[in-house]
């Protein structure tokens, strides 16, 4: 079934595990793929096939399609124009049907363009050259493009996370949360172990999928498809803007990327769009429900429009795209220096901008009113749905940790202490203060409890030698006294709470040795896999604990020196 | 282009006839070609060393221009000229400096128009004459139009590549396929280990580093090594991300997908609701008492119908009796041998312990208690008559000697084999004995008041390893390694046959009712059988960890206990109904320990009191508990 492995590919057939699957493969236990009889029939009725079949052999490599053949004698007797005549009529084939038939519905499309999105960012870094072909890379640009446009239009962004291994971003599409990796933009070190054909056919499928998507996508929110920057005519009277950066044909796509211009709509927006929504109370729902969702509308509201008002300028040394796209997502105007990309919309010398995004130790010459900041605290604002103080994100500044949005914590599982901070930020307490507060104190303590400490050796010397003088006053004492004495009895004391406690654990041990085989294993497997999900969890906070007193000794240790 | 003669020093007559050959071909040899005269050209002194080389170019100010002829292996000074032109053509130009490559071009011809031809050659005939040859072929395309072989061009397909394609959602197109179709799993989302500036608990130390590396790529929970930058500019392009996504690939076509029940249970539910231990009692508790005395291993216990007294055998080759309130040892019986089992006579009027010693059986007459009663026993034994014609017997019957009397052995009785147990019928006249033995000897029946035994079996049907008497009933329960055989003995036949699914039966005890059995087993199961039931066990119980050695009912309180080499004793409530639909319910109440397990050995014997919720129990350590 190899030989169809474009096929499955496309159609979305994968293999199936059999219930019995010894007696399925014949009494071997070799391991094996089996497919359902139904779907490899289903495959043989693709009209697709034919078209494979026109253009090469799919179902018997041996012998090739007609397309091929022919093409092959015309070269072998060079007979261009026939070569030309050819290579026109070219068959070709189209995946709508496939895409249609894969998700009957366009929630459905949704749900599955996780891998679609990531494939297509993937390939829309690959170099122009080799590994695959250049249209394919280009297709997979734009409409990479088209999408991002499309959250900054629709405001969509939910959560972004740095990673070791790229930017994640969630966006929720009507509803559906989709979420996508990026690789860094770096050169990618190609792999020689990876079989970029298979890559290439799932690509083929995603780039089919992401444009019937995209365009119904723009459709929804009355943009124009394919995109076409507002204010085009403003920028066609001054085309000398663009013309030292890029050719005439590549700067439509080049200003698109750079995601500073907002998109044409097909009808001009008017306020009387944003009517308000009727309420309609669904059914069951009491009061207290309708009030949680009122307020998370509300919070998701405010959460849009996070950046709104704020003017960012970044430096050329920052992540352009990943930010830029951030920060649009969420209401803020984002420009760059001139030299970096197209589609700046104002200089650094801007005395409006409030944010100005830098990753380097140190700033020379600082603007009054501005705040320098590390890329760093965009993310981690968007993450936790409020502008973070500043001070923990200047350049040059240690870093709180980046921690994941993607993490919610049950209950009993560990939960990194910046994470409690950031909650309790959300609550709308301030927790910095205290902590340093107590910080304060703890040291101002730990001075006190030094000397204390000092003053207590004196006085345990002093105790000694007074029980030393005791113990000697005993001795002749006793010597007097006869040897026996009667110590008094002491009362034991029976903790009723321990005992009932005892008792109920033994209860619940004696239970257990009378469950069934099949329960205990079970409740064993249950057990041990909470018992294993605490002790990570114990080793986490023991870890992090080392650490921190590690830190502070580290700390007053510099103190002292500082002192001396 | 060759320096010209004239420029070049007047030592120019040093020319080299060798050709153009590789000039290391005369590495080793003091010449380095021949002139034209065919004299050898010898190769210039050079003794200079590497600081020689260093002070040369430091002073010589002609150093950059001296370049060494490989034919002469001389020095050569370089002149301004040449100088100049190594210099044009490193720039990439003409050697000559006055050659002029953009010299204006000038036509052949004009390009005006001219009145007269170039040529005045008259036209062929063949130029106003349609050829032949084009009409052939355009009669062939005319044909093959015509026959349909060759097609117009198709027109372009001019439909957007993109349209509304879920414009009209039609709920019929959901086919059977879509209800079947398993959707694959979402790819995982990243935690805070992830991060490029993680919370500094989830960096791996040194060791985890270690171990992470050493396990196998699939076995890792991480597939990447946590790592902390300090600012964003200082993140890498993470090398395997076009393997995740290949991976990704792989998975999504090639990986069976089967949706997976997860069992989503509360683990407390799992857990049988059975009745409060404590609304089930008594049953013993605590350790009350311990028996010392005893060196060795206490293998048999043994406990009078009244309850008053005690008796064990050990390793160390004694009996003794203790008093059970008060844990003394009352007596000591030295026999000469390695003590396998007591057994107290259940018969309250009488006064006679059986002890298993090595090949014989030794009925016992302890003296303790009411002088009466022990008396009256002795009585009883001395008023046998010989019977007048001997009967051939599997044993000997022998009286003791006097001094045996007098330490309270009465009767022995020999056999052939070394014996494995020894029980009391519930009347107390009758008792079996167990040989350790392959042959249809191993079981044999003795009556006391007759001095007479027989062999109640014609075939051996494996090793016996006890036997029991039915408290009852005439039943007659014999343990073989697989298999709880019960015969009838008034008919003397098999009644029933109990599977046991142990591997090894060690010990059996029956319910005072006599309708229900239990077996330990050595793989340290327990089975309760209901014989009225089936004869497979009713429930299996895998309370032990290791081998059970001893199971003990206890006379009227529902309860049973089990010992096992984990040197605990299990005390189970064990209720039997009257009412045959319900069935038994059997419940642990409590786990006692006390006793220390030595060489692999922990617990021996269990033994419940008569009268008391009270359990015994005997030890590889050498001591008797009882637990109140």
């Amino acid at each position: 079934c190899l030989r169809s492995r474009r096929l499955c590919i496309l159609k979305g057939i994968y293999p199936h595990e059999p219930k019995h699957k010894k007696k399925v493969n014949k009494g071997s236990t070799t391991a094996r793929t089996f497919y359902l009889l139904k779907d490899i029939k289903f495959l043989l009725h693709e009209p697709i096939v034919n078209k494979f079949r026109e253009y090469k052999a799919i179902i018997l490599p041996e012998t090739p399609g007609v397309f091929v053949r022919k093409l092959r004698k015309a070269y072998g007797k060079s007979e261009w124009s026939t070569v030309d005549r050819l290579k026109d009529n070219k068959p070709t084939y189209k995946l709508d049907h496939i895409v249609k038939e894969r998700y009957p519905t366009f929630i459905d499309a949704l749900r599955d363009l996780d891998d679609a999105l990531s494939m297509c960012f993937l390939f829309s870094t690959f170099p122009r050259t080799g590994k695959c072909h250049v249209q394919t890379i280009q297709l997979c640009r734009r409409l990479a493009v088209e999408f991002l446009n499309y959250v900054i239009a629709s405001r969509s962004l939910r959560k972004v996370f740095l990673s070791i291994k790229g930017i994640y971003y969630q966006a929720e599409v009507l509803g559906q949360p989709v979420t996508w990796i990026t690789p860094y933009a770096f050169a990618h070190d190609h792999p020689t172990d990876v079989d970029y054909r298979v890559m290439a056919t799932f690509t083929e499928f995603y780039t089919t999928l992401l444009g019937f998507v995209n365009f119904r996508l723009y459709h929804s929110l009355n943009l124009l498809y394919p995109p076409k920057i507002d204010g085009q005519a403003d920028v066609e009277l001054k085309p000398a803007e663009g013309k030292e950066y890029a050719m005439d044909s590549e700067s439509y796509l080049e200003k698109l990327s750079a995601l500073s211009a907002s998109l044409a709509r097909v009808v001009a927006p008017t306020h009387e769009d944003e009517v308000e929504m009727d309420e309609f109370p669904v059914e069951g729902e009491t009061a207290e429900q309708m009030d949680t969702r009122k307020k998370e509308q509300e919070a998701l509201e405010k959460h849009k429009k996070l950046f709104e008002g704020l003017r960012f300028f970044l430096n050329r040394e920052v992540p352009r795209e990943p930010l830029a796209f951030v920060i649009r997502c969420f209401g803020g105007q984002v420009s760059w220096d001139k030299s970096l990309c197209i589609g700046a919309t104002y200089d650094v010398s801007d005395p409006s901008i409030t944010h100005q995004i830098v990753d380097r130790p140190r700033v020379e010459k600082q603007v009054v009113g501005r705040y320098y900041l590390q890329p760093q605290w965009v993310f981690d604002s968007v993450n936790a749905k409020l502008c973070l103080p500043v001070a923990d994100y200047f350049p040059g500044v240690l870093l709180p940790p980046h921690l994941s949005p993607f993490v919610t914590e049950q209950e009993g599982d560990y939960v990194p202490p910046e994470k409690l901070k950031l909650l309790a930020l959300q609550r709308g307490e301030n927790p910095d203060e205290e902590s340093e507060e107590e910080d304060e104190e703890e040291e101002e303590e730990e001075d006190d409890n030094d000397k204390e400490e000092e003053e207590e050796e004196e006085e345990s010397e002093k105790e000694e030698e007074m029980k030393l003088k005791k113990m000697e006053e005993q001795k002749t004492q006793s010597n007097k006294a006869l040897p026996v004495k009667v110590t008094a009895g002491k009362l034991r004391l029976e903790d009723k709470q321990r005992l009932e406690q005892e008792q109920q654990s033994e209860e619940k041990r004696l239970a257990i040795m009378m469950m069934k085989k099949r329960e205990k294993y079970l409740y064993k497997k249950i057990m041990f896999g909470k018992k294993r999900k605490v002790r990570e969890a114990n080793k986490l906070a023991a870890k992090r604990k080392a650490h921190d007193t590690a830190v502070k000794e580290e700390k007053k240790k510099s103190k002292k020196a500082r002192r001396a | 282009p060759l320096p010209s003669p004239h420029t070049s020093a007047p030592r120019q007559d040093i020319r080299n006839t060798v050709g153009n050959i590789p000039m290391e071909w005369y590495q080793d040899f003091p010449h380095i070609g021949y002139n034209l005269e065919g004299k050898r050209i010898y190769k210039p002194i050079r003794n200079k060393d590497e600081l020689d080389m260093f002070l040369e170019k430091m002073e010589n100010p002609d150093y950059w221009r001296t370049v060494q002829d490989k034919m002469t292996g001389a020095d050569i000074k370089l002149t301004d000229e040449q100088v100049e032109l190594v210099h044009r053509l490193q720039k990439g130009q003409f050697g000559d400096v006055h050659f002029n490559p953009y010299e204006p071009s000038v036509d052949f011809f004009t390009h005006e128009v001219m009145i007269h031809p170039v040529t005045n050659r008259p036209a062929d005939k063949r130029s106003f004459i349609p050829s032949l040859i084009e009409k052939e072929k355009v009669s062939k395309l005319v044909h093959a139009i015509k026959m349909g072989w060759i097609k117009p061009r198709k027109p372009k397909d001019d439909t957007p590549t993109y349209y509304d394609l879920w414009a009209h959602e039609d709920p019929n197109s959901i086919l059977g396929r879509h209800k079947m179709h398993v959707p694959a799993p979402k790819m995982k989302l990243p935690g805070h280990e992830e991060s490029y500036n993680p919370p500094p608990e989830y960096l791996l130390s040194e060791e985890e580093k270690l171990a992470w590396e050493q396990q196998e790529p699939a076995e890792r929970k991480l597939n990447f090594v946590p790592q902390q930058y300090q600012c964003l500019r200082a993140v890498p392009a993470y090398s395997r991300f076009i393997h995740e996504r290949f991976e990704r690939c792989l998975d999504l076509y090639l990986c069976p997908r089967q949706r997976k029940m997860r069992v989503n249970v509360d683990p407390e539910d799992l857990i049988p609701k059975l009745p409060k231990p404590r609304d089930l009692q008594p049953f013993p508790t605590t350790q009350a008492l311990v028996y010392r005395g005893h060196t060795s291993l206490v293998r048999c216990l043994s406990i009078s119908p009244s309850g008053q007294w005690l008796v064990s055998g050990s390793d160390d080759c004694t009996v003794r009796f203790w008093e059970v309130s008060t844990a003394r040892c009352m007596k000591t019986l030295p026999v000469g041998g390695v003590v396998k089992s007591v057994a107290w006579n259940p018969n309250p009027t009488i006064c006679l312990v059986a002890i298993c010693v090595e090949q014989s059986v030794l009925l016992v007459n302890p003296c303790l208690g009411d002088k009466l009663l022990y008396g009256a026993t002795d009585q009883l034994l001395e008023s046998y008559v010989a019977p007048e014609e001997e009967r051939v017997q599997p044993v000997q019957w022998v009286a003791a000697t006097m001094e045996e009397h007098s330490k309270g052995v009465r009767l022995v009785v020999q056999h052939s084999k070394a014996l494995k147990q020894v029980t009391w019928h519930g009347k107390g006249d009758y008792f079996a004995s167990v040989v350790s033995d392959n042959s249809n000897m191993q079981v044999l029946i003795h009556q006391t008041s007759k001095r007479w035994s027989q062999n109640p079996f014609r075939k051996s049907k494996g090793l016996v390893q006890c036997v029991l008497f039915h408290p009852i009933r005439p039943y007659f329960f014999v343990a073989t390694q697989r298999y709880v055989r019960v015969y009838n003995l008034l008919k003397q036949e098999l009644t029933k046959k109990l599977m046991t699914n142990c591997k090894w039966v060690s010990s059996m005890a029956i319910h005072p009712g006599g309708d229900n059995v239990i077996c330990g087993s050595y793989d340290s199961k327990l089975a309760w059988f209901d014989l009225d039931l089936s004869t497979r066990p009713y429930q299996l119980l895998r309370h032990h960890k290791k081998a059970l050695r001893s199971v003990a009912f206890h006379k009227h309180y529902p309860l049973f206990a089990s010992g096992s080499d984990d040197g605990t004793v299990i005390v189970c409530h064990g209720m039997v109904y009257n009412d045959l639909l319900q069935n038994p319910l059997l419940v642990p109440v409590k786990v006692l320990k006390g006793h220390v397990p030595t060489l692999d050995l922990g617990v021996l014997d269990v033994l419940f009191h008569p009268t008391q919720p009270w359990v015994f129990s005997s030890g590889a350590d050498g001591t008797v508990r009882l637990y109140t």
